[in-house]
């Protein structure tokens, strides 16, 4: 593993480790007071701090140390979070989100802001914890004996003082580093610092078994340590120390029956006396309060008076139950996964598309042969097809992720824009865990982002124009994704204003995009919006008007084979409706013919199917035609005619009606030869290799090995509504000019 | 090592020879992944006459171009010893309908001439250079010109 690749683990680390602190934020929002999620903030910065520090990447560790720092203090419950702090944490999580994203990618970014953020968050410390330096003071140690690394003594009457006003108690701590935590990277000695942070530390270590050094194998972990710990903090608070080595090492803690320890017991630390036993077995009830092992405590004499200690009566089941809690504590954890090099699991998909594919193949191969007895081949090919159809939805899983760290990071967004706009607007979201493609969560990055500033911008209005209307101050951007019939569904709303459609019409007549004297409906004036050019904000603002519009959003959002609507009530808000296919890879469709042509059409944009009679057919003009249907009049275009095929004695035949209703245009029934199938298929790029052909939108691979293409049915009816000119002068007469 | 195999590479070039359109052509091997018999395409709706379509090369859709009919030599006659030529520029896979495929052919640098001043701009662009072979006289075809083509078809 070389260096650059344990670098990019940590950024895909601190990935996560931001998604959890942003995700932990928004619950400190409802529920300050929650250790559980205080501690779970804490420890993604500190992570973070503890990995940087390993990268040398020292802006970002002293950022995050101050921004622990704080935290530290919330969890102390010295520090009240109200809504200043929280907003400040926020803003520090953003904060620290650029300087990974700084230093994963090397640039430079702009200290004003940390810098401003650094002064609010030391504003919070006050004077003692600003003086806390944050340095790791190297500690050596001596080899030589049993080693002892004293921790500056406090005289036992100050101890006695301090029992009055903090109880404190003496830790007995057996620490056994297994081989794997120094593989691990880990580092004893920092343990013990953090421990030392803790109180009045002495740590000896425990040479028994060190090997000749003849069979010395300088990987092995051979030294353990027993440590005594005077402090005032709780149990949990050293068991946090060893939080990053649970599972690599034999640790107890037991309480000590001594709260603080007899002279003597010095006199035995510095005594170079080898320890008797290992630490391995953890301390046997019947002889707690004096663990096994010698070391400070357990010379000291058993309590003969009682001592200050609550916990006195009950160390060993303290004990016992906190080795047992840490078992069950990693079960608890969050599940297993596994990191995977994207390109795998694309080839993986691949593979998985040509089995389907073959398997195809195969039964239509079988077909063919008419064989005269295959009803138990047909059992297994059925049982294959099942099988090829299992592994593909398992390994498309594999793709599908969570929407919830492309809306997390939405709601930076939308404290951004309404910091920009001096309005004031929060972020609520709906359906965080709806999986979609990994590509299209990728993909939607831009569009959303650019959605989520836009309804704040131009979506709410001001507070006290909000105030005026009788609405809550604050605007609310909901964004909600969900799965509804083979689709994903992802809005965004805001409680604003609503479009002004007055505003957007003037709009475009003044640039042009319409011409003042058309007649236009409500939902196509909104529906201007999304054209090139557009946009409505009077003045460019800080943060629309930067050149991009709606139709880079609707651009972006039809590249991924969806579709943008707008709907808005004025006084009430504007809704702004993404619908994306669930994967890319794979599609529902109808196989049918078109002339000479096997193609395909997506089963999503078919209504209904009609086989029509003759007498519902009506000539309108010279060759346009009309299908009555339940009593509309439906326009038909015929596909062939579409994508300039030949004629063919194809108007003899009435073929199939495939209605379909598409956003831009209305009801609409496409004419095709006929039906044959319907099946899933695996959608090919035709871009890759060649160009975009219009009016067709992938390719797919049929059982007998040909191609097939994917019709796209919008585009059909937009070319037939163009009447397109041949672009290439000629007349484009598609057969097979080469058999 | 690398040295040597670095000066053979810049000296000794291979090509393979095929005929399309009644004229002799070449391509360099590293560019040819691989040589198939000719099988029926699905063709493709709005594209010039030498697009003949799209075909299936394991899992992927590449375009097939009739080589012939793209010099303005007129369509590849159907025959029996037509092969299509798969071949790969900067990640794009296309394939090429010729009338046969001859030999491998292995020059120095030095034998491959650059093309003269001939009228054409068109055809100046489509070849690379030509090599003279026993007299007759095999060009090498440029397969950025017949890509340049394929993302222009829009025009």
């Amino acid at each position: 593993m070389s260096m650059n690749s344990i670098r990019d683990t940590f950024f895909e680390e601190c990935e996560e480790l931001l998604e959890a602190l942003v995700e932990g934020l928004s619950q400190m929002e409802e529920a300050s007071d929650d250790m559980e999620v205080i501690n779970a903030v804490f420890r993604s910065v500190h992570s973070i701090k503890g990995g940087a520090g390993a990268f040398a990447l020292d802006r970002l560790v002293n950022f995050a140390h101050t921004f622990e720092t704080v935290m530290d203090k919330v969890r102390d419950r010295e520090l009240a979070v109200d809504e200043k702090l929280m907003a400040l944490f926020h803003r520090s999580g953003d904060q620290l989100s650029d300087l990974v994203a700084s230093a994963r990618d090397g640039t430079d970014l702009d200290p004003s802001a940390e810098t401003a953020i650094v002064k609010e968050l030391e504003s919070y410390l006050g004077s003692d914890a600003a003086a806390e330096e944050f340095s790791f003071d190297a500690v050596t140690l001596d080899f030589d004996g049993p080693a002892a690394i004293e921790i500056p003594d406090i005289d036992i009457s100050d101890v006695g003082e301090a029992a009055d006003t903090e109880t404190e108690y003496c830790f007995e701590i057996q620490f056994k580093p297994e081989r794997t935590l120094y593989e691990n990277g880990h580092e004893p000695l920092l343990l013990f610092d953090a421990l030392a942070e803790l109180g009045e530390l002495k740590v000896e270590a425990d040479l028994s078994n060190l090997p000749s050094f003849d069979s010395f194998d300088p990987n092995d972990a051979v030294i353990a340590w027993s440590m005594s710990l005077k402090t005032t903090e709780s149990e949990t608070t050293i068991q946090e120390v060893f939080e990053f080595v649970d599972g690599l090492c034999d640790l107890s803690i037991s309480l000590s029956s001594e709260t603080s320890p007899a002279p003597k017991a010095e006199e035995v630390a510095e005594e170079p006396e080898p320890e008797p036993a290992s630490s391995e077995e953890p301390p046997k009830a019947e002889e707690v309060p004096s663990p096994p092992s010698a070391d400070v405590a357990s010379v000291a004499p058993a309590p003969a008076a009682p001592v200050p200690s609550p916990k006195e009566e009950t160390p060993a089941p303290t004990a016992a139950p906190n080795m047992a809690a840490a078992a069950p504590k990693e079960a608890r954890g969050p599940k297993p996964t596994l990191r995977v090099d994207l390109d795998r699991v694309d080839r993986l998909i691949n593979t998985v598309g040509e089995l389907i594919i073959n398997q195809a193949m195969i039964s239509q191969r079988i077909e063919e042969l008419d064989l005269p007895t295959v009803a138990h081949l047909t059992n297994e090919l059925e049982a294959y097809k099942l099988l090829a159809r299992d592994i593909q939805e398992g390994v498309m899983a594999i793709r599908a992720q969570p929407v919830k760290p492309l809306f997390q990071r939405m709601s930076r967004i939308v404290r951004e824009a309404s910091d920009a706009t001096h309005k004031k607007a929060k972020l609520v979201t709906v359906g965080d865990s709806t999986e979609v493609d990994k590509t299209v969560i990728e993909r939607l990055a831009d569009p959303l982002t650019h959605m989520i500033r836009n309804a704040v911008d131009h979506g709410l209005e001001t507070a006290e124009i909000r105030e005026a209307a009788g609405k809550d101050a604050v605007g609310t951007i909901r964004l909600s994704a969900a799965h509804r019939s083979g689709s994903v569904f992802i809005e965004i709303s805001d409680d604003g204003a609503g479009l002004n459609r007055d505003r957007i019409l003037a709009k475009a007549i003044e640039k042009n995009l319409v011409s003042p004297e058309v007649e236009l409906s409500e939902p196509e004036i909104d529906n201007l919006l999304f054209l090139p050019g557009f946009s409505t904000a009077g003045q460019v603002s800080n943060l629309s008007g930067r050149g991009v519009g709606m139709d880079v959003v609707k651009n972006a959002v039809q590249a991924l084979g969806g579709r943008v609507s707008i709907t808005s009530t004025p006084g009430k808000g504007t809704t702004f409706t993404i619908v994306l296919p669930l994967t890319l890879a794979v599609m529902d469709g109808f196989v049918i013919s078109v002339g000479n042509q096997t193609m395909v059409i997506p089963i999503s944009s078919i209504l209904e199917t009609i086989r029509p009679n003759a007498k519902d057919i009506h000539v309108v003009g010279t060759d346009s035609q009309v299908v009555s249907v339940r009593g509309a009049y439906v326009p038909i275009v015929d596909v062939a005619d579409s994508l300039g095929l030949t004629e063919e004695e194809r108007k003899e035949r009435n073929g199939i009606l495939l209605l379909v209703a598409t956003e831009s245009q209305d009801l609409t029934a496409l004419r095709v030869s006929a039906i044959h199938d319907q099946r899933q298929v695996v959608i090919k790029s035709l871009e890759s290799n060649y160009t975009a052909i219009p009016g067709v939108s992938a390719a797919t691979i049929l059982g007998d090995g040909k191609i097939a293409l994917i019709l796209d049915p919008e585009e059909l009816i937009k070319l037939a509504h163009s009447n397109p000119l041949d672009p290439f002068g000629q007349n484009t007469n598609m057969e097979l000019r080469h058999a | 090592m690398p040295e040597t195999a670095e000066a053979l590479a810049d000296t000794q070039f291979e090509f393979i020879t095929f005929s399309a359109g009644g004229q002799n052509y070449c391509l360099e091997i590293t560019q040819i992944r691989e040589i198939r018999r000719w099988t029926p395409v699905t063709a493709l709706p709005h594209t010039p006459t030498d697009v003949l379509g799209v075909m299936n090369l394991r899992g992927a859709v590449i375009p097939i171009f009739d080589l012939s009919a793209r010099f303005g030599l007129g369509k590849t006659p159907a025959n029996e010893r037509n092969v299509v030529i798969v071949a790969a520029v900067e990640g794009t896979t296309i394939g090429l309908l010729v009338e046969s495929v001859s030999e491998i052919l292995s020059v120095e640098k030095s034998a491959i001439q650059e093309t003269p001043d001939i009228k054409s701009e068109a055809t100046r662009h489509s070849i690379r250079g030509m090599i003279s072979v026993d007299e007759t006289m095999v060009r090498v075809v440029n397969l950025d010109a017949v890509l340049e083509h394929s993302a222009g078809v829009a025009q």
